[in-house]
């Protein structure tokens, strides 16, 4: 049986599509197994951040429909062999995902994978709905700023209500959460939400911090997963957030300011 | 940081205020959201039949749900105004608690 996780937050732009596809292709280079599901339908993006929209053929949409098999669906990522990507529709109206549906290919894409790793849109409409609802464990994508973390405290009730999990009396989905654009520099200036004050109000497990890095944007320029660029501080945190998902005991890094020389200090430059 | 910074960092910071922020929010709406569906018309209309005998803002009165194991609590609370027409004391808020017992609701 495969592990589903749905890449989650409620709030558009905090970073779950950038998040699924480093931890899809982090789960993949450690020798799982992964296939990685772009649930936003109309408006896909992972094909772009994975760097396959041009391989696209067919979409979870045609194999929800039976237009085509799993199998034609699936793009195999060229950097590495464990890992496949299933695009979202862009034509196609949201309504167009079932539950049903949905169910079907996770429990076809579960015989043959270790882990399945759900995009979900933005809102709590149906993509994210049907994206959250077979979930196992939930990653909580949030930036340290008031709408993001209002939006993923909604988001953490309907995973506590309307998950299937939740619904069948199962025991919850285990939920984490994943500070995104974290800029420790602001932090310590009194600008910006601290790591602490994001987990004293949601009260969730920390998973990792990424660093608010123009390495991120590098990455989804070229259409590299920003795990790959191991030279990044985004990309070393990402790693980080991978091996403590598969139970590692790895300590949070970036979370604190880097030692600045007494120059830059002086004068505020970065 | 720079040397201009530090001679500006007399005031709160906007952290600490989105922090104080968002725990208030996040904890109505916490509250909230298991509380019956029809509570926020019962507000509206307690205190239309409310106004028409005494002089309440809107934010005067508040209406709570609690629930406990067996017992659900509604509360009503209104502040009266300071100068009233009739003779009763002010300030103090008036409490009228509607206990409702039920078992298995759900």
């Amino acid at each position: 049986m495969a592990r589903i996780i749905v890449v989650t937050s409620g709030k558009g732009g905090v970073g779950k599509t950038t998040t699924s596809a480093a931890i899809a292709m982090g789960l993949a280079k450690k020798g799982h197994k992964t296939a990685v599901i772009d649930f936003d339908v109309g408006l896909r993006n992972l094909d772009l951040i994975m760097g396959c929209e041009r391989r696209v053929v067919y979409d979870l949409v045609n194999v929800i429909n039976e237009e085509s098999t799993l199998k034609q669906a699936l793009i195999k990522d060229k950097r590495c062999n464990k890992l496949f990507i299933l695009p979202a529709s862009q034509t196609r109206d949201k309504d167009a995902l079932t539950q049903e549906g949905v169910g079907k290919v996770l429990d076809e894409l579960s015989k043959d994978f270790k882990y399945i790793v759900c995009d979900s849109p933005a809102g709590i409409e149906r993509g994210a709905n049907l994206a959250m609802y077979y979930a196992d464990d939930a990653i909580v994508v949030t930036n340290p700023e008031v709408a993001s973390v209002r939006d993923s405290d909604r988001m953490l009730g309907i995973l506590a209500s309307k998950s299937r999990r939740a619904t069948n009396d199962e025991e919850p989905i285990k939920e984490y959460l994943l500070l995104t654009r974290y800029s420790p520099e602001r932090v310590k200036l009194g600008e910006m939400l601290s790591v602490e004050d994001v987990q004293d109000i949601l009260s969730l497990h920390l998973l990792g911090v990424i660093p608010d890095s123009q390495s991120v944007l590098n990455a989804s320029n070229a259409g590299i997963p920003v795990i790959l660029d191991e030279e990044s501080d985004a990309g070393q945190a990402y790693q980080d957030v991978v091996s403590r998902f598969l139970g590692e005991n790895t300590p949070h890094r970036f979370i604190n300011e880097e030692k600045k020389g007494l120059f830059s200090r002086l004068f505020g430059s970065k | 940081m720079s040397l201009l910074d530090y001679f500006r960092r007399t005031k709160p910071s906007t952290a600490t205020i989105a922090k104080e922020r968002l725990q208030i929010l996040v904890a109505h709406e916490r509250s909230s959201k298991h509380q019956p569906s029809y509570l926020p018309q019962l507000q509206r209309e307690l205190l239309a039949v409310i106004q028409k005998y005494v002089n309440v803002d809107n934010e005067d009165i508040s209406v709570n749900f609690e629930q406990d194991d067996d017992q659900e609590v509604l509360e009503l609370n209104i502040v009266l105004p300071e100068e009233m027409e009739e003779k009763k004391d002010t300030e103090k808020d008036k409490k009228f608690s509607k206990k409702n017992k039920r078992k298995n609701h759900v």
